[in-house]
């Protein structure tokens, strides 16, 4: 199917009389992977809590697949076909791994019979099954038992994202999937984003790696201090002299680590 | 069983049966110190419903429409109490048991405050068997999926907002059900002793139970009974080595130990003897043991 994920028009967000977001617009082509970048502080994060409904949009609206979610509450958004990660990990502690999963599923079960299964009792069940093998797709079989609160990091980082997909969403919500993971870490993410595009979901990303934005995504969107500064290829990106100049710097464009301020 | 053995069951059973009912709420980080109100309700509805001078109802009958009178006023207050959160919440809540404490006492066809006589008697039997359906339905209902919903509250309810889990009603049904389970306790503490006394539920109980349930652990549905069991049974045993030790002064000053212990508890276990990782390391010791076990019998 064609067209667009996700419509966003005319954002606007402020914090106490701080303008976060002015007046952003982008659409999301149903299939990209596009990337939404920009400084520490242009508002990446806030546009995520926006579209999930953690905060109210001040003005401005969010289309998802064709319905208006802009004023539904956060919570049945997620049926709606988008589900995210977060910038600072969000799992839950005191859950195993496969627990964490099954979390994601909730919105998928939650007719009366649905909520009264005794998921935990009943050892071999289709949620339990389903949770355990999507963690083994993503090359995380080792782990499923165990309490994520003493996991590595990269590995959360990626349970975070099989916990996110496993709402089956049309839109994947991640925010600096990559930041903090080493290099291996980060090829296995990208492997894992691969194949999650694979089977037709859309991905909207935000992160400073530029490697990582130009392997992934076929589109970018730019932010600056709220505002839409910039939107295209992820090749149009670098050469744009406005992204350069209030992002990525103008020597040695795209070298990734040269991002101004690179989290 | 002698006398003093059987006493000591019933009021382990009595404290199994509150520290669950306080579990459900704390395992979504709801801090309920009203268990002496719901204990209340049951107690005199169910002893009403069963009196011969109330409606006359079979025991077993009464007991069960105590128990969902308890919990449509549990549901009635969970709405205003569940806005208020952690100090608040436990004040509220505080609040709504010494409310029915004085409404108890104020009520003459309840005995007002002489109590209240049961008629029919609940034996220790029937006392055992509601803890033991207690604490399995409590297993049960933390395996659910609504359960690993009020756990995921309890670590981060925003996120599990985001995940589509409807926060406020998992909370008000937490709230509710262990409303029910207190009020449930109450009316076997009725039936059991034959009488009620709005005085004997006040707040020192509510405190024990809450006790019993952080101390024992919110994170796994071992937590209440390890504690319950614990904190029942520990200072029956400290009481007798003194006792036994021919001390009066340490038998009579346990409860400053007991104190003590608590404090060192919260210091140095402030998640509760119980944790998701220990259970986990028990599964696994076990399962390794009988796998060994297996292999040994082939
Ligand atoms: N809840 C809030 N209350 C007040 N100010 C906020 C709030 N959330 C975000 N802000 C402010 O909005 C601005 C944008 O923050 P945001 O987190 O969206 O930035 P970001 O682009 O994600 O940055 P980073 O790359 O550091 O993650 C910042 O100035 C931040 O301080
Ligand atoms: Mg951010």
């Amino acid at each position: 199917m064609a067209g667009n994920v996700l419509a966003v028009t005319g954002l606007h967000k402020s914090f106490g009389g701080l303008k976060v977001i002015d007046e952003v617009s982008f659409d999301v082509a149903r299939g990209s992977r596009t990337a939404l970048i920009g400084p520490n502080g242009a508002g990446k994060t806030t546009i995520f809590n926006l579209l999930t409904g953690v905060y109210p949009v001040d003005a401005g609206s969010v289309v998802l697949a064709g319905s208006d979610i802009t004023d539904i509450p956060s919570k049945d958004r997620v049926v709606h076909g988008m589900s995210r990660s977060f910038q600072n990990i969000r799992l839950m502690p005191h859950l195993s791994t496969v627990e964490n999963v099954m979390l994601g599923q909730h919105a998928r079960a939650h007719s009366l019979g649905q909520l009264l299964f005794p998921l935990g009792l009943v050892a071999r069940n289709r949620w339990r099954a389903e949770a355990e093998a999507a963690l083994a797709e993503a090359g995380l079989d080792s782990y499923p038992g165990e309490v994520v609160a003493n996991l590595p990091y990269g590995v959360q980082k990626r349970i975070e994202v099989v916990r996110a997909m496993i709402s089956r969403p049309q839109l994947l919500l991640l925010d600096e999937p990559a930041a903090g993971l080493n290099d291996v870490e980060t090829r296995q993410l990208q492997a894992l984003l691969e194949q999650v595009s694979a089977i037709g979901v859309t991905i909207l990303v935000v992160e400073h790696d530029m490697h990582f934005v130009r392997n992934l995504c076929d589109h970018v969107v730019v932010l600056n201090f709220g505002r839409k500064i910039f939107e295209g290829s992820p090749e149009e990106v670098h050469r744009s002299p406005v992204v350069l100049e209030a992002y990525l710097g103008t020597d040695e464009p795209g070298s990734g680590e040269g991002a101004a301020g690179a989290a | 069983m002698s006398g003093y053995v059987e006493a000591q069951l019933i009021i382990l059973c009595l404290s199994v049966i509150y520290a669950y009912a306080i579990f459900l709420p704390a395992a979504s980080g709801q801090l309920n110190l009203g268990a002496a109100g719901f204990i209340t309700l049951g107690a005199y509805a169910s002893g009403w419903l069963n009196n011969a001078d109330g409606l006359g109802l079979p025991m077993g009958v009464g007991m069960v429409l105590a128990m969902l009178f308890v919990g449509a006023i549990g549901f009635a207050i969970s709405l205003p109490i569940l806005r208020t959160r952690g100090v608040y919440m436990v004040l509220a809540t505080f609040a709504f048991a010494e409310v029915v404490s004085g409404i108890a006492i104020n009520m003459e066809f309840l005995g007002g405050a002489a109590g209240m006589p049961v008629d029919a008697h609940a034996p220790v039997e029937i006392v055992v068997a509601v803890a033991v359906a207690v604490v399995l339905f409590c297993f049960y209902f933390m395996s659910t999926r609504l359960g690993l919903a009020l756990r995921s509250i309890h670590d981060d309810e925003n996120v599990a907002l985001l995940f589509g889990v409807d926060v406020r009603t998992a909370r008000v049904v937490a709230f509710t059900v262990g409303g029910m389970l207190a009020g449930l306790g109450g009316a076997v503490y009725g039936h059991h002793y034959n009488y009620v006394e709005a005085q004997t539920f006040n707040v020192l109980l509510s405190i024990y139970i809450l006790l019993y349930v952080l101390l024992g652990g919110t994170q796994t549905a071992w937590g209440p009974l390890v504690g319950a069991v614990f904190f029942t049974v520990i200072p029956e045993i400290f009481r007798h080595v003194a006792i036994e030790m021919g001390s009066d002064w340490l038998a009579d000053s346990r409860f400053i130990f007991f104190g003590m212990f608590i404090v060192l508890m919260m210091v140095v276990r402030p998640e509760g003897v119980v944790t998701r990782t220990m259970q986990d390391r028990c599964a696994g010791f076990l399962s390794g043991r009988r796998g060994r076990a297996r292999r040994a019998a082939e």
